[in-house]
């Protein structure tokens, strides 16, 4: 299955945003991720389903002013 | 002590993370600043990668509140969405709004700030709006739920400092009883103590020290400069006056001829 994650399109295996996660060696509970433009909290992720052609983002914290 | 939304802050200076020239250099200058707050962001992490984990670690270790912003969002639903993942890594409410309305002066788009920040108030996020000091949208972010407003005083990272006095003391005077902390623009330590003697709640500051030769001395510096400014408005400055009063009493003075 295609899915764009982090704006690159990859072809995963993942059926849901968890197993994604884990797929692509993401580690830590200082991630926070979105589906299709609304947040997925970390406690939903297992039983959040991914789809063809979902969009993904996976955030970390960096430095900002 | 300073209670900015009813936390107690040891110091009335925040201070950006961003631009140092490497996290040793972060860490000593947050430390010398005595700042209780800084402000951080939210980006992509690449697939195992560790960037993120290391930077949290290290403000973690410095024992500071966060800020987390939504720096980059040119849109509403960007800046909604950016605010609730913040909310869910660095465990917090407090929200830094931005949402920028123009490439080249990073202007907010004020009208998308007050949607946004409707939205993220009644969500229950303590918003901090990155503004102009335009007091009408400030009558609009106030109603919007907003409890404090953090005006621009120069374009960000222009240095330029606070180029409408005029309009930072109007906006004081509007909102005698709302939190005003200026952020964006400062360039020197004495652009900081210029706004706190306008009696600013606080000022909020990232590029005058990460770009300074030795940012741990320029974080140092304002500090010193937040301290003095505060003060001295605490005090009661003295308005300027057209005529030349003398300082030394002149009674009593000799006469010679």
């Amino acid at each position: 299955m295609k899915l764009i994650v982090n704006g690159e399109a990859l072809e995963v295996e993942a059926t849901t945003l968890d197993a994604l996660l884990k797929e692509l060696d993401y580690e830590g509970g200082w991630l926070a991720t979105a589906l299709n433009g609304d947040v997925v909290p970390a406690a939903e992720r297992a039983e959040c389903r991914v789809n063809e052609g979902d969009r993904i983002e996976i955030l970390s914290p960096m430095q900002g002013g | 002590m300073f209670d900015l939304l009813g936390t107690k802050l040891a110091s009335r200076l925040l201070l950006g993370t961003a631009q140092y020239p490497s996290p040793a250099i972060l860490a000593d200058a947050v430390k010398a600043s005595g700042t209780s707050v800084v402000t951080v962001s939210l980006r992509r992490e690449m697939a195992g990668g560790k960037a993120g984990e290391k930077f949290w670690s290290l403000i973690r270790s410095l024992g500071v509140r966060v800020l987390p912003n939504t720096a980059g969002c040119h849109s509403v639903k960007e800046a909604v969405t950016t605010a609730k993942m913040a909310r869910e890594v660095f465990g917090t409410s407090w929200i830094k709004l931005e949402v920028i309305g123009n490439h080249d002066t990073l202007q907010p788009d004020v009208f998308g700030l007050v949607e946004a920040a409707r939205i993220l108030c009644e969500d229950g996020f303590s918003v901090f709006p990155y503004t102009t000091n335009d007091l009408v949208v400030a009558e609009r972010l106030l109603s919007a739920g907003c409890k404090v407003l953090m005006p621009w005083c120069a374009p960000i990272g222009s240095a330029l400092g606070p180029v409408n006095i005029m309009a930072l003391r109007s906006m004081r005077g509007h909102f005698p009883n709302v939190q005003l902390i200026v952020d964006a623009g400062l360039g020197r330590p004495s652009h900081a103590a210029t706004v706190m003697e306008l009696g600013f709640d606080a000022v909020l500051l990232n590029t005058a020290v990460a770009k300074a030769a030795d940012p741990v001395g320029m974080a140092r510096a304002f500090s010193k400069a937040v301290d003095a400014g505060r003060e001295a408005y605490d005090s009661g400055l003295l308005e300027p006056r057209d005529v030349a009063v003398p300082s030394t009493p002149t009674i009593g003075r000799a006469v010679f001829s």
